[in-house]
């Protein structure tokens, strides 16, 4: 470790020495812990072309899709094989931060790599059926605090997923007590477990804005409100947030990167910088616009503090419910 | 007229030169793989969905390849029936009964004429069934909650062995090998982890893909690298086309019974293209049965089983589509693929994906007028192909399976699991324990024990919610009729089958 601390700052002086900041010669990897076609992958890619049309990396940015257990082998993998790659970003999102608090990198927590940033963010709703007696999330969450079994969710995560957890951090807020009782049933996607509440067979769904666009333009779907903290732009402007109807809960499906805890401070400096440049920029505005993505960027020196509270919130959380012993 | 909109916006996907290029593909190599006996419209599929994503198509082109092969695979099963009195597939061994008698008299031609006729009809029929029942199911589809998803799998499950399954205990043990595998992995239900073993790459579970290419493709090979099937066929002559205008016409009844026969045993799930070329030929032999002579070459006698088998391909789609429950083999690996792009079957898919399902359902149509302008005048070049020995085309199988799977993650582990999954196959197949159960298994096993959990969740413990609505318990005694009937319709059935059947192919 000594020898290590001394050779990077070693390091550090020669970098300082010879130029004013680090910046990746040649090729960058970005690791999209999921198959293509899914939600990292389209953050790796799209990040990527950005930067090359920004000219933030002199070389181009490779797409590296590295599946298996929710994002756990590419965790792993920069853990352990990858510890001091100063050229590598990790596409993350709330899922990540919801299986490392769960412990379902067995081994691994969130302070094994450096969290660089966040680039937007999908929120949160919570909504029912355009039948449905509920007309805003006060008559719901009275109704689950009267019966916590009265009102049946559904999502499209597993129990204790990232949907799930949504409902309970919304009830916790409304001051629901008793969390494990609350009925949630798990669907594969948001759009198998929508169809059950367009359908008449749950009552209330848990998922994501983007997801719920189909059916609430439809208007089968009525959108009770969104978990963020202000009203959201453009289309969904009209939906209510919890926090204006005096139920303080937060939901944000954030997108952002990781990189390898090992990496010299430079590089993460310059990562933190191309993050930001990238998310003021028009190019990434159009993309964000296109994709259905929602302003969403702490700012750097407060997105590792960001993670860590998640982490923990989604902790105490999953205890609550039993998931965690 | 909702529907016709739709439609003409399929035609518009389905046509641009990309997708076409890979119908007109899908519909020949469809064929070829028909007409090599051994490999069904299964393994066909099975072998093409590495391709489609070596090629990174997009969804749509992918599914349109996909069914444009499954299309070509009814198609081509007929001619090795006819030629061989081999079936290329299981469903095509009706064609055997009277298309090697028409071989033999010398009206090979005219056989293999008229049954691509019969098989346009077949599928066309089918399709324009497809078109008309799929969306109103899908709009039925929202009325089903747990209680009643819990019984359609369950009827699915019953149906599994069909009436052609030889032997029940097998496809019970198959099944039941399809939903342990299923179980690998995380537990949406509860979130815990299930027989991963702290192995990070078995916490999303198994894939299907790899399953199912494993199970088929590698496990073929396995079987020819056993065999040695080196020396291809020796050439067949087909003769020259005899077939008059009048004797086309006065077939035309028989297309539209068998087609429509075909259609609706399609449509149940579990029975599948084999029942519905079955029952099209012993209707036509009852109807004409004095008039005909049905088993000694009778022209009706091919032109039935072929529509029947046709007509029941695109049946099988419409469950597959509206319910997310494949009628037949072939349409579960086909659900298995849409799965994989993250398009969920069902009442959704018809509005979120509506240019896939639109898409796909122009291009069966565009698919059934390609192939049989390729099956006239073509058929020689089939029939030639039968004569390529196994040992050309094998390699390029295996090739392409690994590179597709490897395409798909990036990960060796899944090229083991591929390879494992092959070998697996090879000594099942053995065993003579059918693939397409344990396909069935996997895909169905976790919406069924999902569902069954969301039921009782909804119900609060009680286990009546089970059989609560009309639409439940009509689904359990369809359900108990498929799990008896085969004890008792069954032994006659399949002894009338096998009786047309020498060389055994995997399964519809």
């Amino acid at each position: 470790m000594m020898i290590k601390r001394t050779l990077s700052f070693v390091a550090m002086a020669a970098f300082s020495v010879s130029a004013l900041a680090w910046q990746p010669s040649g090729k960058v990897e970005c690791i999209a812990p999921a198959d293509p076609g899914g939600g990292w992958d389209f953050t790796c890619r799209s990040v990527g072309n950005v930067m090359q049309e920004l000219g933030l990396v002199e070389g181009s940015v490779q797409t590296v899709n590295m599946a298996g257990a929710g994002g756990g082998v590419a965790y792993a993998h920069t853990v352990s094989k990858r510890a001091d790659d100063d050229k590598l970003i990790v596409a993350a999102s709330t899922a990540t931060t919801t299986r490392l608090a769960q412990k379902q990198f067995p081994g691994m927590d969130a302070g094994m790599v450096k969290w660089v940033g966040a680039l937007g963010a999908d929120y949160g709703i919570i909504a029912v059926s355009k039948d449905s007696e509920y007309q805003n999330l006060n008559q719901l969450f009275e109704a689950v605090k009267a019966n916590p079994k009265s009102v049946k969710f559904s999502g499209g995560s597993a129990r204790g997923g990232w949907d799930h957890l949504k409902v309970l951090i919304a009830a916790k807020a409304a001051g629901v007590e008793k969390l494990p009782s609350i009925p949630y049933l798990s669907y594969n996607n948001g759009g198998e477990a929508m169809t059950q509440v367009v359908g008449g067979q749950v009552d209330a769904f848990t998922g994501d804005v983007s997801e719920a666009t189909g059916f609430m333009d439809s208007g089968d779907l009525r959108v009770l409100a969104v978990l963020s903290e202000e009203r959201l732009p453009g289309k969904f402007s009209h939906i209510p947030t919890a926090r204006e109807q005096g139920i303080d809960a937060l939901g944000p499906n954030w997108r952002g990167f990781y990189m390898p805890e090992g990496a010299s401070e430079e590089s993460k400096e310059y990562w933190v910088a191309a993050v930001d440049t990238l998310y003021a920029s028009e190019e990434w505005k159009k993309v964000m616009k296109s994709n259905g993505l929602i302003p969403f960027h702490p700012p750097a020196n407060e997105f590792e503090s960001f993670v860590r509270q998640q982490v923990k919130d989604i902790e105490t959380l999953s205890r609550e419910i039993g998931l965690l012993k | 007229m909702e529907t016709l909109g739709f439609l003409m916006e399929g035609f518009a996907v389905a046509l641009t030169p990309y997708n076409l290029m890979f119908a007109l593909f899908g519909a020949f190599v469809g064929t070829l793989i028909g007409c090599l006996p051994g490999l069904g419209p299964a393994n066909g599929v099975a072998i093409l969905i590495p391709l489609a994503f070596t090629l990174g198509l997009p969804p749509e082109t992918a599914m349109i390849l996909l069914t444009a092969v499954y299309a070509g695979a009814m198609y081509g099963g007929r001619i090795s029936s006819i030629l061989l009195n081999i079936p290329g597939d299981e469903p095509a061994m009706m064609t055997c009964l009277d298309g090697y008698p028409m071989a033999q008299k010398g009206r090979a031609a005219d056989a293999l004429a008229i049954s691509a006729v019969a098989s346009f009809a077949g599928g066309l029929i089918g399709t324009i069934g497809l078109i008309m029942l799929a969306p109103i199911l899908a709009k039925f589809a929202l009325t089903f909650g747990p209680a009643e998803y819990f019984a359609l799998f369950l009827l699915a499950f019953a149906t599994l062995g069909g009436i052609t399954g030889k032997n029940p205990m097998k496809t019970v043990i198959a099944a039941t090998i399809g939903i342990m595998i299923s179980t690998v992995g995380i537990d949406i239900s509860t979130g815990t982890q299930r027989y991963t073993f702290g192995v990070l790459e078995l916490y999303e579970g198994i894939d299907f893909i790899l399953a199912i290419v494993g199970l088929f493709a590698i496990s073929e090979l396995l079987f020819f690298v056993e065999s040695r099937v080196g020396g291809g066929r020796e050439k067949i002559n087909v003769g020259k086309l005899t077939l008059s205008f009048k004797e086309l016409v006065s077939t035309i009844p028989t297309q539209l019974r068998g087609g429509v026969l075909g259609f609706i045993a399609g449509v149940l799930p579990g029975a599948g293209a084999s029942l519905g070329s079955f029952i099209s030929y012993t209707l036509e032999k009852q109807v004409l049965g004095k008039k005909g002579k049905f088993g000694e070459g009778d022209i009706r006698g091919v032109v039935a089983p072929e529509a029947g088998n046709n007509g029941a391909s695109s049946g099988a789609l419409v469950p597959m589509l509206t319910l997310g429950v494949p009628g037949s083999g072939t349409t579960a690996v086909l659900l298995a693929m849409l799965i994989s792009l993250n398009i969920t079957p069902g009442p959704l898919m018809f509005t979120q994906n509506a240019d896939i399902v639109w898409g796909v359902i122009a291009a069966l149509l565009i698919g059934n007028v390609m192939l049989l302008l390729l099956n006239i005048p073509l058929v020689g070049f089939f029939v030639k192909l039968l004569s390529v020995p196994p040992m050309y085309l094998l390699p390029i199988v295996t090739m392409v399976a690994f590179v597709g799977i490897y395409s798909i993650s990036h990960s060796t582990f899944d090229l083991y699991f591929m390879v494992a999954f092959g070998i697996a196959g090879y000594f099942l197949r053995k065993l003579e324990i059918p693939l397409v159960p344990i396909i069935l298994g996997l895909l169905l096993g976790p919406e069924m024990e999902k569902n069954l959990g969301h039921a009782l969740i909804l119900s609060d413990g009680s286990w009546g919610i089970l059989w609560g609505s009309p639409l439940a318990v009509g689904l359990w005694v369809v359900a108990g009729l498929g799990l008896v009937l085969p004890y008792v319709v069954g032994p006659l059935l399949r002894r009338r089958m096998n009786a047309a059947m020498k060389e055994s192919p995997v399964s519809d």
